[in-house]
């Protein structure tokens, strides 16, 4: 078996992924997008991989990459259709309320004054989000209606084109720490509190990883939130509301692992690896092994 | 032990015997993110500067 590594740095994941296919006895080649030329419907040397494990850092580079790919018939990990979902916070948001999976309110607006207009009637604070991006960039927590009318013009007048989509989040009062889960083909393998004195968490941040018990009702949660959006490898953001219960925030395509190895004792690279060659061997429906998988053959029409 | 020269600040880099192309790494001296952009001759540049749809 031999499995492409399409990504665009060579960080500690993927030099673990390379380890961990490695140990399994499989070849894994390192694509570099930047290196990269697809021509359309044209396989050309790619059908010498039997799976590619799509890590490029662009997102949008990425989208357009796993596309092409499946198209010349090879089996992507995560498929276009997971990434054009998770790396779009609106269209994950709205694949989670389709779904009925709990996650934070959420209104958008597609003017300055619109958006104004929402977070007015909402009260604050509000949450601020760009629908593209991640590591927590540009995120902003709106006090008030002076920080609103500057962040909005600032938006509107430096922004590309995705900032015209206002996406605009209820704060939810966190205590210190938010939950990031690891689900792998429906499976949660892990998860982490992510702690913080700043109201944004991520490792990426500065918050500090430590395990979380992976509770039945974690699991059943990330299991449905993955379902939503497609399965395959995921990691989840997940709030602590007092009143609701588990949220689901965000979920990425692309996981960062290397600070969650440790404190949760899991092998993370391990178990991608394992999916990724399931996936290679027995087809995307049957490398989901979890009860909830037949939402995810449901939802790519192969039930 | 292999190394490479940070273009930063020219301090010799401690890379390990595993390292591959496009390797991703921090120099110790300066904290300028490098990638390994050769194999023979060993050989580091500035990493590319994260763009707005970067991510996870």
């Amino acid at each position: 078996m031999r499995i492409a590594l399409f990504c665009s740095l060579v960080r500690t994941e993927e030099k673990w992924l390379l380890e961990a296919f490695r140990r399994r006895g499989v070849e894994v080649e390192i694509l570099h997008d930047r290196s990269t030329v697809l021509e359309v419907g044209v396989p050309d040397s790619w059908n010498r991989f039997d799976a590619v494990l799509m890590r490029s850092l662009s997102h949008w580079q990425a989208l357009h990459a796993a596309q092409l790919l499946e198209d010349v018939g090879l089996p992507v990990i995560n498929p276009a259709a997971v990434i054009h979902t998770c790396a779009d916070k609106l269209l994950t948001t709205a694949a989670l309320v389709r779904a009925g999976v709990p996650t934070p309110r959420v209104r958008v607006a597609f003017s300055p004054e619109g958006a104004l207009q929402a977070i007015e009637e909402w009260g604050y604070p509000v949450v601020l989000k760009p629908v593209l991006g991640s590591w927590g960039r540009l995120l902003a927590r709106v006090n008030d209606r002076d920080a609103a009318e500057a962040l909005l013009e600032h938006k509107e007048t430096l922004g590309g084109f995705a900032h015209g989509v206002y996406y605009i989040q209820e704060y939810i009062p966190k205590p210190g720490r938010d939950i990031r889960a690891f689900v792998v083909g429906g499976e949660t393998i892990a998860a982490i509190y992510r702690s913080s004195e700043h109201w944004i968490t991520n490792t990426a941040r500065g918050g500090r990883a430590s395990k979380c018990p992976v509770t039945p009702e974690l699991a059943d949660l990330c299991a449905r939130a993955a379902a939503a959006v497609g399965g395959g490898v995921l990691a989840m953001d997940l709030f602590e509301d007092p009143q609701r219960g588990l949220l689901v925030n965000e979920i990425n395509h692309s996981m960062e692992f290397r600070n969650s190895v440790e404190p949760t004792g899991v092998d993370i690279p391990g178990a991608i690896a394992e999916f990724v060659i399931r996936v290679a061997r027995d087809g995307w429906a049957a490398a989901h092994s979890h009860p909830l998988a037949r939402e995810v053959r449901r939802w790519n029409g192969s039930a | 032990m292999l190394s490479g020269i940070c273009p930063e600040c020219a301090a010799h880099v401690p890379l390990r015997e595993d390292v591959v192309l496009h390797e991703f790494l921090t120099c110790p001296e300066c904290g300028t993110a490098l990638e390994v952009v050769s194999l023979s001759p060993l050989t580091l540049d500035r990493a590319p500067q994260v763009e707005e749809d970067w991510g996870e």
